[in-house]
């Protein structure tokens, strides 16, 4: 039985909270978040105007082209069904695009000096690519199989023979000289879940359906009324968009 | 040539737990310390964002740059080892306060066996029951000696726990009360004890309310975000460096922090360490900090690889077992649990705490009779309330597709109706489980990096085996539907994240042929030497690390001060 939580949530609100907690020691304040963090004036009110454009819906790294592969692949990760909307509509393609544009596409912050050997899957991956250029490949690759199999690029395959296609993928069923088919598979569908469920603010998750689908109540400060309760307790999720500006 | 500056009492190398520990004891004290941080100045205000999971705990916002430097692996020395080029296993952290910024808040004390563990298992067992090649050894210090340390910690961090009943003795009880108990810990706590086992409230740094700690230190209640482990506290309520050491020791006005500081080499001449040879990895520019005792609180790899870089101590060579910089390397046995589906109960798992569960002792160190079993030790068993994340979160039962409708509709369906029951196995030492210098790939400096040679032993599949049937019967207690238990523990495998539990490779012990350091953490061969961290531990227990880091990070702070006090030599 679940029950919501209106009412309750502001028990502690994240104002008072702060002005109650004291971080403070023998008077010089240690944690700062009291001081820096509280405003002094309210943010005006939202005004009442019509939805502005997602600005956020633009290419940032793949082509159109690709974009429809990997738009219709993470569909099928995470088909829309009677629970709700699945990846496409909730923007996971465009968090991929976004992602692999930045520091995560570059692989910036991975060791990617060489020398570069084979070695056992134990000792993770060892290749040189970076992870836009195995999107690159990976993504050619699916309309190469696609096309050779079915005589259509993969997004305008049938839901099943897209299905078959990315299943060849990550059995490793499609031979690959340059990357491992089921690596980039593995790669996809992890990013696709990523897009699905990440803050609204990297361009998926879109509206914060993502999170509703699960009940996630998203970014909250506080969950002191409702950590002891019995009953399941749903409320209407918070972005960080709504912590930084509401 | 680098820039040499003024002589201070004290150098340290690396403003985490230990760093924090040693400087605000000692400046207290009077002493001027130095501490170097590689990474960056943080404070709580810097988690004005942190509930974000993507950033946080999938891009790994806190930790190590690995372009710059990573460890290389391998399972044997017959293969090469190769760099960890991404995280997986085990996360690294930087940075001020280190990793004691991103942990979880589990606090527990190692049991009395653990200090003890090779004469107490021969003595039970007899000395044909340790098996070939393990060197397990005692720690050169027993648990009433460290427990003074313990509690000094614990009342650093104000731990909100109770009592266990299968623990060693308490000279106080902790400093605040349990945290509080959700109906998913209520239903193991009852199935334990149903078992005749005997489940307590995890000790927890979280803070159950507010709490003002011997240091004069306040801070705020736990609110059960459900943001913990790999994230920061944007209370202050988890105890970390930044919120209680750092500012004590800032306050005396004797301790100097310097971030962007990368230490590169200790300097020596004979047998004692004269400062330390850094890089400031914002200018390049080199400076030489001289001081009368330097003490290294890095991580347990960078514990280990300044020592072995800077040619001091003996190099451990597996080959004859003799040596001891770079023995003793552990880990932690984490696979060997199970999961529990509930059809008819839907939990509030998106909240949670990073130390918010319970734990059982029944089936750990040796709480239990091992007389029939092909492993020593055990684990600590627990069913945790971190706070579960939707990216990193979707179980599903054993045999559901992994993408696609099926998968979409059992995530969906489970993502609040889950609940693992994990077991934290200890890990043992192998003769042939050590760390050195990589022949091969190096760090942003060109210095060689640490190369790790490990992998899982028939101990470790035996012990996750165990105790995954164990973590599976309390689940069936607890009335789950249906049950996965993991019970094959495969390799050692560096890609999916278990543990930021590695320990050893710098041992304590009760003498220079088997140990690096005495309990002091004095270096046997190098006085005014001192190496604190996890790389102190001659074995890994069945528990989180961080209270015993803490407990001989104080120890290691009267032994510092005592030597400076003295007139030099060995303090053991």
């Amino acid at each position: 039985m679940a029950q919501t939580n209106e009412g309750q949530e502001q028990a502690v609100s994240r104002r008072k909270f702060l002005k109650n907690s004291g971080l403070v020691l023998g008077g010089l304040v240690v944690g700062g978040v009291a001081g820096s963090l509280l405003r002094t004036q309210a943010p005006p009110p939202p005004a009442a105007a019509p939805a502005p454009a997602d600005f956020n819906q633009a290419l940032m790294y793949f082509s159109p082209e690709q974009f429809r592969v990997v738009d219709a692949a993470t569909e099928r990760i995470f088909p829309e069904d009677e629970n709700g909307p699945g990846a496409r509509t909730l923007g996971a393609a465009y968090f991929i695009d976004h992602q692999l544009a930045g520091d995560w596409g570059f692989n910036a912050r991975d060791y990617m000096q060489g020398p570069f050997y084979p070695g056992e899957a134990t000792q993770g991956y060892q290749g040189r690519l970076r992870r836009r250029e195995i999107f690159d490949i990976g993504i050619q690759e699916m309309n190469n199989y696609s096309t050779t199999k079915y005589g259509k690029r993969f997004y305008e395959l049938e839901a099943d023979q897209q299905d078959a296609v990315l299943k060849a993928f990550e059995a490793d069923e499609v031979k690959l000289t340059t990357i491992s088919a089921s690596g980039f598979f593995k790669m996809l569908r992890a990013s696709t879940m990523e897009g699905v469920y990440a803050d609204p603010l990297y361009g998926g998750n879109k509206n914060m359906d993502g999170w509703r689908l699960k009940n996630y109540p998203g970014n909250q400060m506080a969950y002191t009324q409702v950590i002891e309760q019995d009953q399941f307790v749903k409320m209407e999720p918070k972005s960080l968009r709504d912590h930084q500006h509401g | 040539m680098p820039r040499r500056l003024p002589k201070v009492d004290v150098v340290i190398v690396g403003v985490g737990w230990g760093g924090g520990i040693i400087a605000s004891e000692l400046t207290k004290q009077g002493m001027t310390v130095v501490g170097l941080e590689r990474g960056k100045e943080r404070k709580t205000e810097d988690y004005f964002m942190v509930h974000d999971e993507l950033r946080y705990a999938l891009r790994y916002e806190l930790m190590q740059d690995l372009s710059k430097e990573t460890i290389t692996f391998r399972s044997n020395t017959r293969i090469r080892a190769l760099p960890m080029r991404s995280y997986g296993s085990f996360l690294l952290g930087t940075g001020l306060g280190g990793a004691g910024v991103h942990w979880n808040g589990q606090t527990f004390r190692f049991l009395p066996y653990d200090f003890e563990i090779r004469s107490k298992t021969i003595e039970r067992y007899g000395e044909k029951k340790i098996p070939e090649g393990m060197t397990i050894q005692d720690w050169g210090i027993t648990y009433d000696q460290l427990e003074p340390y313990y509690d000094r910690f614990e009342k650093l961090c104000g731990i909100s726990g109770e009592e266990n009943p299968l623990a060693g003795k308490r000279s106080s009880p902790y400093p605040t009360p349990p945290m509080k108990q959700t109906p998913a810990m209520k239903m193991f706590a009852e199935a334990a004890k149903k078992l005749k086992l005997h489940p307590y409230m995890m000790p927890s740094a979280n803070l159950s309310q507010q709490y003002t700690n011997p240091d004069g230190v306040s801070r705020a209640a736990c609110q059960y975000c459900g943001y913990c482990e790999r994230f920061g506290c944007e209370y202050g309520a988890k105890a970390d460096p930044v919120v209680t050491v750092i500012p004590v020791a800032k306050k005396t006005g004797k301790f100097e922090i310097r971030t962007h500081s990368h230490v590169r080499r200790i300097l020596h001449t004979g047998n004692k360490a004269t400062g330390v040879l850094y890089t400031d990895v914002t200018t390049g520019e080199e400076f030489e900090q001289p001081a009368d005792i330097v003490v290294l609180t890095s991580y347990v790899f960078n514990n280990a690889r300044l020592l072995l870089l800077s040619k001091l101590g003996r190099p451990y060579d597996p080959a004859t077992g003799r040596g001891v910089i770079g023995k003793n390397y552990a880990y932690q046995v984490i696979r060997g649990g199970a999961t529990g589906f509930f059809e008819d109960k839907e939990f509030n798992l998106y909240a949670g705490a990073g130390s918010l569960g319970m734990t059982l002792d029944d089936y750990n160190g040796d709480n239990f009779d091992h007389s029939d079993l092909k492993f020593l030790h055990g684990a600590s068993i627990s069913l945790s309330q971190t706070g579960q994340r939707p990216i990193a979160n979707n179980p599903v039962p054993s045999g559901t597709p992994n993408w696609g409708k099926e998968y979409k509709a059992a995530s969906l369906k489970y993502f609040n109706r889950a609940l693992g029951v994990g077991a934290q196995g200890a890990s043992m030492p192998f003769r042939h489980h050590f760390l050195d210098l990589d022949p091969t790939y190096r760090d942003v400096f060109g210095d060689p990096l640490m190369r790790i040679t490990f992998d899982f032993e028939e101990q470790d599949r035996q012990l996750a085996a165990f105790t995954a049937d164990k973590c599976g019967q309390i689940l069936k207690e607890m009335g789950a539907t249906h049950i996965d238990v993991r019970r094959e523990l495969g390799p050692y495998d560096i890609t999916p994240y278990q543990s930021t539990h590695n320990t050893g490779g710098v041992i304590m012990g009760a003498s220079p042929d088997t140990s690096a350091v005495n309990n002091y953490l004095q270096m046997w061969d190098v006085e005014n030497l001192f190496v604190v961290g996890a790389s102190a531990f001659p074995h890994n227990s069945g528990y989180n690390p961080t209270d015993t880091v803490g407990a001989l990070a104080y120890r290691a702070a009267e032994g510092i001060a005592k030597y400076a006090k003295g007139n030099g030599g060995l303090l053991v």
